[in-house]
Formats: structure tokens, sequence, C-alpha cells
């Protein structure tokens, strides 16, 4: 229940802020943050409870994003139902991923996820409709009910599916789904002889993290007005969906939120005071010093704290 | 505590007053007029935009020796774009929302400029176009004027075309890098060439990212087509030049080049050297060509771009560029506003004095009045940069009005002419 | 598109020199990743550092091929460290060492992409030499020299390391610890030395194939990105651990890129080596050649 009374109230705070006077920019950047808590969330469904670390993430955003895509153009379907097709293209991908490299084992299932985004990437290149190398510039319409302005209404709409890419990866965690994959993060084979259906929760959970990362991908398109394929499957998504669950703790559905904010602040800070190079190392040095030292994660740390301090 | 109010209150007034008095005494002068782009500094486009951004400079520099416009100095904010057209959109809403210019300039290059099209449209801002290529075709802005001095697909290809129909050749390659610029050129040429009665024995894209084309080089010359179109984008440019000189195009082929971008920068031509000759291709400037202003101005580039180890000849986009400013200063100072819609009826109905000519803008905000060259690479020697000082390194084939020399073919002969 | 029997046979040989070179550039990771099991994803981004380094020594005039061998010594010592470090985080811990040495991987890639941004900038850096640019003519073929030397180096490379791990002690430790390292403790020999001088060979092999990237090619940092699908194609296309078997597979993925640029054009190109994978991790995982 007091989850469902803060989600409310972030939601309510995101309207009011959006109603408010306040700068443009604000929401611009804000879609940015949004966008990484989602990816880190829908991430470590798979990568956190289940141990199956996915590079691919740019395969799935960028799904989410040209499904969008293909949706306006043949159509000029509403945001929600660009969201909606670019979620169910890329669950169907997540299964399709999980059916191919399941079997085999953690490495080999993370490289195979990576041949997917240059593969992908390639069919975006040799599909003029979907605008190749080129890209694609679209209109977004002027003025937008209630909000004024395209971006906030933006803004609103990602906090909304920030909200349920969190509330899907509680449920998971919480649910026979969530158990079965810890089973099989701890250790597969004694999952697969205690009698833990091991393929079907793994298909379900490749299933749910895709949707949520095309999720994520999904309002890019009307976000930028613009959309190519290189920086849209560009693996910069992949480290960022990895490090923030490392760096916020994979065990629990606030890990990534947690590391999600604690990145993003940290990432705008680096760019404002020395470069925005530099940031993106930041990204890199952190994920690396975290999986050395702190696997579980700032959670991990907090309950360490906590235990020692009794 | 009275006493203490009161001692308050008055140094507070007196600051105050101050203040007052010294931001009223400053006002008329106080806020600058901001103008801001971003423009490529790193990347493939990099070698031009380093150049064009040192033009705009000087610009703003000269503008503001002079007391700036309408009694207000220019403030030039500028961000680098590393040519990826993914980081415009972005730039641009910062420009606009956070450094809250009043003015936009396009990057350099239709690839970063496409992108940030719908943007503007959106914002009614107005856009001074930098040497794109028909990127206002979809969109239909009505507050973009382009500086490039072409304007279609045929004009651009005329030159080359008539060079090529006069070796008596029937059969054409298209080899275009799948990115605005040369998408939109082929799209428009493609036409063109059907309409000439030649036959299209070759039709290809490639990626932006490719690196090696000895396997297209190869399939051209299979193709045994004997003119080979190319529209590329500088790395691309040069990695085919280098392959044609590796790989050979073979002997039938009469006449190549035609929309490569990056044989104009001064480091990349020097660097190919030899390579580039025979070599048929656009420019908007070729020593020899009766434009004193330019001349003038290139003189104090030169010695700044020397100081900067940036492309010290600066035949390309630097005069451009600064035309930009002398357009923007015209406007300005004739309209006595930077309302971008005001200046927009501005630029539509005049024509601009600037040290490139005179500049008129069709209703698509594209130039009215064209003047494209199309040059051919003779006798270019490797590591010399001056040499392209001398007008006979690139001979003039066309318009008329410019032409310095005849056109020779094949290809082979050509490569090895004096 | 054409049928010409010419420009195909060109596209073959192309695709044969090509083929040496992508072998030579995943030897390393034959060697890391086939023998040793380590998750290698950084293997690519080192390579781009050795080519990097060809860079910078050739400021100073130096052929890259020289630079390639002069630059293996200083590779073999990072490597040694590399192994060293994630033996004791990692392995040694036996924790998650899936999840966490493979993300460790992946960042070390990503901080080298990105320190060579902040180094020397997203520009294209290439290698001058006399032999680049220039191709051997034989009747109506031209074999571009860059490649032809590439392709060499690599098949010395190929039967050096081929027999070093046939022939020698070392060699053959390396080969048995990675089948059985219980055995070899029992026979007196420590695994970890042998996985560090293996880990330590697998990269300064690395750097030669680095210089010789330069040769074939401009690099840029984020070229480290499809090299990792060339690479562990040719690795799993050989079967985890052969080196015989990588030179067949790295002449496999180069017929394929090269038939497949010739036919269909270049914006397919670099999908080939990606798709290969896939088709070999779901049709036979344990590759052509493998155990």
């Amino acid at each position: 229940m007091k989850y469902w009374i803060v989600s409310a109230l972030a939601m309510l705070s995101a309207v009011a802020l959006a109603l408010s006077g306040a700068n443009e920019y604000l929401f611009f950047a804000g879609f940015v943050v949004l966008q990484a808590v989602i990816l880190a969330t829908g991430w470590n469904i798979l990568g956190g409870y289940a141990g199956y670390v996915n590079f691919g993430v740019p395969g799935f955003v960028g799904v989410g994003a040209y499904t969008a895509l293909a949706l306006h153009l043949l159509f000029n379907a509403p945001l929600i139902a660009q969201i909606v097709a670019g979620a169910a293209m890329a669950a169907l991908l997540g299964l399709g991923v999980g059916l191919l490299t399941l079997r085999l084992r953690g490495i080999f299932f993370s490289i195979a996820t990576i041949a997917v985004v240059f593969i992908l990437e390639a069919v975006v290149m040799n599909s003029r409709f979907l605008g190749g190398a080129t890209g694609i510039q679209l209109t977004r319409p002027n003025d937008v009910w209630l909000f004024g302005t395209y971006t906030r209404m933006l803004f609103v709409m990602m906090t909304l599916m920030a909200i349920v890419a969190l509330s899907v990866a509680r449920y998971v965690q919480n649910s026979y789904i969530g158990q079965g994959l810890r089973a099989v993060r701890d250790s597969e084979e004694a999952a697969d002889c205690s009698g833990v259906p091991t393929l079907k929760v793994k298909l379900i959970a490749c299933a749910i993290s895709g949707a949520l990362l095309g999720i994520a991908g999904a309002p890019m398109p009307m976000y930028l007005s613009y959309i190519e394929p290189l920086s849209t499957f560009n693996m910069h998504y992949a480290v960022i969906a990895l490090a923030m669950p490392i760096i916020g703790g994979t065990s629990h559905w606030l890990g990534p939120l947690i590391g999600a904010l604690i990145l993003g602040t940290l990432q705008q800070i680096v760019t404002v005071t020395i470069s925005s190079e530099l940031n993106v190392l930041v990204v890199g040095v952190l994920l690396v010093v975290f999986v050395v030292a702190a696997p579980d994660g700032m959670i991990g740390l907090v309950k360490k704290w906590k235990t020692s301090s009794k | 505590m009275d006493m203490i109010r009161r001692k308050l209150l008055g140094v507070t007034s007196s600051v105050v007053l101050v203040a007052g008095l010294a931001t009223g005494g400053n006002a008329l002068a106080a806020d600058p007029i901001k103008i801001g782009m971003s423009m490529p500094q790193t990347g493939g486009l990099g070698g031009g935009g380093k150049a064009a951004l040192l033009a705009l400079q000087i610009w703003v520099e000269d503008v503001n020796a002079k007391g700036g416009l309408l009694g207000r100095k220019i403030e030039f904010t500028y961000y680098d774009d590393q040519s990826n057209p993914a980081n415009t959109p972005g730039i641009y809403t910062k420009l606009l929302d956070v450094d809250k210019v009043d003015l936009l300039i396009a990057p350099y290059a239709t690839g970063p400029t496409a992108p940030i099209m719908p943007l503007v449209k959106q914002r009614k801002k107005l856009l001074m176009g930098n040497f794109s290529f028909q990127v206002n075709s979809k969109i239909k802005h009505d507050m973009w004027f382009n500086n490039a001095p072409w304007n279609t697909a045929e004009d651009w290809a005329k030159g080359f075309m008539e060079a090529g129909k006069a070796s008596g050749a029937k059969t054409v390659a298209i080899l275009a890098e799948d990115g605005e610029f040369a998408q939109n050129l082929a799209d428009g040429a493609r036409p063109y060439f059907k309409k000439l009665g030649l036959d299209i024995v070759y039709d290809q894209n490639y990626p932006p990212t490719t690196k090696d084309f000895s396997s297209l080089v190869r399939t051209i010359r299979a193709s045994k087509a004997e003119i080979v179109f190319i529209a590329s984008y500088p790395g691309a440019s040069a990695a085919i030049v280098n392959s044609i000189s590796e790989i050979g195009l073979g002997p039938q082929v009469q006449i190549v080049g035609g929309a490569m971008v990056g044989l104009q920068f001064t480091p990349i031509a020097v660097n190919l050297g030899s390579k580039l000759n025979g070599i048929t291709n656009y420019h908007v400037y070729v020593p020899g060509m009766p434009l004193p202003g330019v001349e003038t101005f290139l003189k104090r580039y030169t010695e700044r771009a020397k100081a900067e180890n940036i492309d010290q000849l600066g035949y390309y986009l630097p005069p451009f560029n600064y035309a930009i400013g002398e357009m923007l200063e015209q406007a300005i100072n004739a309209t006595k506003s930077i309302d971008d819609r005001k200046l927009a009826d501005y630029f539509r109905k005049n024509e601009m004095k600037t040290i490139v000519g005179p500049v008129r803008f069709d209703a698509n905000g594209e130039r009215a009045n064209m003047r494209l060259v199309t040059a051919q690479f003779r006798g270019i020697k490797d590591k010399d940069q001056e040499q392209f000082r001398n007008s006979g390194k690139q001979v003039v084939l066309s318009p008329a009005a410019d032409k310095t020399g005849d056109f020779i073919y094949p290809y082979s002969k050509a490569a090895d002419a004096k | 598109m054409f049928f010409s029997f010419e420009l195909l046979f060109e596209a073959v040989l192309f695709g044969l020199m090509l083929g040496c070179f992508y072998a030579a550039v995943s030897l390393g990771l034959s060697v890391a990743f086939g023998l040793l099991d380590v998750p290698h994803v950084a293997h690519p981004a080192l390579l781009i550092v050795g080519s990097y380094g060809a860079y910078m020594l050739g400021g100073w005039g130096i052929d890259p091929l020289v630079s390639g061998f002069l630059l293996m010594p200083i590779f073999f010592l990072i490597g040694m460290l590399l192994y060293r470090f994630y033996y004791e985080t990692f392995e040694s811990r036996g924790t998650a060492a899936g999840v966490n040495g493979l993300a460790f991987f992946f960042g070390v890639a990503f901080i080298i992409e990105v320190l060579l941004v902040v180094g020397f900038g997203v520009d294209q850096r290439s290698a001058e030499a006399d032999y680049i640019g220039e191709s051997l003519r034989l009747g109506d073929l031209r074999l571009p020299y860059r490649l032809l030397i590439a392709a060499g180096v690599a098949l010395v490379l190929t039967v050096a390391l081929s027999n070093f791990f046939s022939r020698t002690f070392i060699g053959r430790a390396i080969k048995a610890v990675g089948q059985d390292e219980g055995a070899l403790r029992l026979m007196g020999a420590d695994p970890v030395k042998i996985k560090q001088l293996a880990f330590g060979i697998a990269t300064s092999v690395n750097a030669l194939a680095g210089a010789m990237l330069i040769i074939v090619s401009p690099v840029e940092p984020t070229m480290d990105r499809i090299y990792i699908g060339r690479t562990f194609c040719v690795v799993v296309l050989a079967g985890m651990g052969s080196m015989k078997g990588t030179l067949a597979a790295g002449l496999l993925l180069g017929i394929t890129e090269s038939l497949v640029l010739t036919l269909f054009g270049a914006s397919w190109a670099t999908a080939v080596s990606f798709g290969l994978l896939l088709v070999m991790l779901g049709v036979r995982p344990q590759g052509l050649f493998g155990r």
C-alpha cells in the first residue's frame, strides 16, 4: 500500500512540475533520467534476478523506437499506441533471443545479445522506409492538451512508464517468477533438479525485460523529432543499463532506481563542471569499481553497514 | 535594534541605488545579441567546421569592433557536435532553453542540420543554413536561408554531366553515401541522368561508417560504367580516392567524381596529393575567380589559420561563413530588429551584398543565383599545400564565365596529364 | 548485381586475404577465451589500443609492423597483470563469476574506448608506410600490399602459435590447464601461473594484430564493437582453442564477408560476422573443429 501511495505522489508531482512554468530544458533532460530508470529496471529483471547478462540492450531500445516510428509513419498513431506496440515487438524479440540462446552458457548468451544489436541495425540501415543510415525527421503536433509543449507531455508520460516499470519489477521479484529466477541465478542445475520450470521462467523474464527496454526506446523518435540507427543502436545504452543496477544493487527492484539516480546526477555534475566526454568515463569507472569492490551494489553496502553497526 | 535596522536600510538602499545607476547607465549597451550554433570540430566534417568557425569568429570580432549591431555587442556561443547528426537536436534545445540565444545559425553540412529542421520550425526560429543541400525540401520551413551557392541536383550535376557527355559516354554508375546530403543529391540526380538518355548500370548506397571501398570499387569496375558519379562525405571521399588509386577503375572510365565533399578541405587535398589527379569535382571558389572581397578576406583568414593550425588556404567554407555574418548584419541593420520573422521577410525580398558576391533567395530559402563550379584536378604533386594557390591545379570546366581549360578524358589520361 | 566470374574470383581472393587477417586478430581470443575460458570481451578494445600504439610510434617514423613487434613485450605484461587482477577478484572468489566477470571486462572495454576518445579524439587515424596504398599487379588483378602483408604475418603467427602449443612444454601445459586443472596441479605445475602466461601471450599477439589493423584500415576508438563480432565469430566457428581451426574459421568469415560486400553492397557487411555467429550458436555451438 505504501508503495502505491508513494507512486501516486510521484506521478502528481511530475504533473504539477509539467504544469508549472519551469524551464523547458528541465523536461528535456528529465526525460533522459527517466529513460535510464526504465532501462536499468528492465535490464535487471533478466540480469540481476536471473544472472543472464544482456548486452543487447540497444537492440531492444532500437526495436521499440523503430516500431514506434513505423506506426507513426503508417498510421500517425498516438504516442500511447506507439509505446504499446514498441513494447510488444521488443517482448517478442526477447522471447526469440531467449529461445535461441538460453540453452547456451552465460557468456554465449551475452555475445549472442550483442549480435542481435548489429543485425537489427543492419536491417534498419537497409530499409529506406525506416530511413536507412540517413535517418528520418518527424513533425510533432504543435499544441498539446493540458501541458502546452510536447516535451512536457513526454516527461509526464515517461514518469508514468517509469512507475509502470518499477511496479512490474516489484511484482516479478515477489512472485513465483522471481523465486524461480533466483533459483536459476544461484544454481541452474540444482533448480532444474528440484523441478523449477527454469526454461519457462527464463523466457518470461526475457519477454518482460525486453518489453520494458522497448518502452524505454519507443518515445525516442518523438522526443528528438529525428531518429537514425547509429545513435539508436548505440552500445552506450548497454553500459548504462548494466552499470546502474550493479551500482544500486541487482537483487532488489529499488537497486536500479537508486543506481539510475546516483549515476544520472553524477553524470550531470561532471558534464557541467569538467567535460561531457569524461561523464561517459564516469559510468565505466563506477561499473568496474562496483563490480570489483561492491558487487551487491549500494543496497549491499547499506545492508553490510547496518549489520556491522549493530 | 533600531539603530542596526536603520543602518542596514541605509546600506541596502545605497547599494540598490548604485546598482540601479550602474545598470541603468549601461542599459543601452548592456544586453548583447546572442547568436548560437553547433559546429563540427571533430569527426568527419571537423576539417571544414574548424575553418568555418574561424571565419564566423572573425566576423563577430569585426562587428564588435565597429560597436556591435543596433548598439549591442554580439555574443557568440558554439558547441562541437562531432559531425554526429544525433547530437544536434540536444545542442539546439540547449541553445534555446538554457543559453537563451536570440538567433540561430545551422551547423556546417546537411547531415548535422537535417535533425534540427523540425525543431526550428516548431519553435518558429530563423535558421541561417550553412552549406546544406535541399535540407528544407521535406520540412518546408519558411524561415530558412542557405548560404551555399547551389540549388537543385540538376544545377549541381550539370557541369559534370556535360563534360561526361562530351566524351561520348552512355553509361553511369552512382555511388552515394547513406546520409541526408548524398541521398538528396542522388534522388535528384537520377531523373536528370535518365533525361540525358544515360543508362544507370550501377546504383549503390553505402553506410557512412564504411572504411574499405575495395569491393565497391571493384564492382563499379566490373559494371563497365563510363561515368562514375560519387556523392560522399569527407571520410569516405578520402577513402574512395585511396581505393581508386589502389584498385583502379578500369580503362573505360571517362569521368570520375561529381559530389565528393572533403576534397575541398586543404588538409585532405594535401594528404591525397597526386591521387586526386584526373578527378572532376565541384567547388565554390577556385583561385582566379573574380571575387575581390574573398581575396582580401582570405589574407586575414590565412594569418589567423596559421596561428591556430587550421585549413590555411580556406577556399571552401570560410568566405561563405563570413557571408552569413554579413547577411545577418545587413538584415538586422535594415530592419532595426532581431525578430526572426522580420529578418526572414527581409531576406526573402532583398538582395544581400557579401564578399562572395550578391546573394538572392528563392521561395524555399535556397539560392536563386547559383555559382557552383566544376573543376578537374590536374598535375597535383604530393605533400604540397601552396600549389593549390595556382589556378592551373583545379581547371574550371564550367560555368562558361569561369572556364579556365578543357576537360581531358578518359580518366586515365587526365590522371597522367600535367 | 553482376555475376561476372572475374568479379567473384577477385572477391574470393580478397576474402582469403581478409580472412587471414581476421584469424590473426582472433588468435589472442582463441587462447584467452577458447583455452582459458575467460569472458574477455575487452580483447578487441586492446586490439585497438595496439593500433593506436602503432600510430603513436608511427609519429616517430617507425614502421607500423616494427611498432607491432616493439609493443609485444609491453602488452605481454599488461596481459599478465590483467589476468592476475581478474583471477584474484573473480575466479578465486568463486562468486557469480559469470555476471561479474563479464560486466568487469565490458566495463574495461568501455573505459578503454572513452580514454582513446579523450586522448586521440573521434577522428580516424591511419598509418603511413610505403606499401600502404600500393598494389601487386598480376595482369588485370590488383592485390593491395597492405592486405598481403597482413595475411602473411597472420599465417606466420598462426603456424608459430600452433607449434608453440603442440611442441613446447609451456604450450602443452597451457592446453592442459584448459582441459584439466587438477591433473596439471598434480604434475607440479602452478595452474594460475600458467594461465597468467597464456593470457600474457594472448595479449602480446594482440599488439601485433593491432599494428596490422591500422595497416589494413583507418582506426577510430569505437571500432572494438564490430571486432567483438568478428573475433568471437571466428573463435566460436573454430571451436574453442584450436589454432588451426581459428585460421580456417577466419578464412570462412573473410570470404563470406567479401562475397556479401560484392553481391549485396556495403550496408550488410557489418552484420555478416554477427549473423554467422548466431547461426553457429544456434546450430553447432561447439564450432566446426571443436572438441
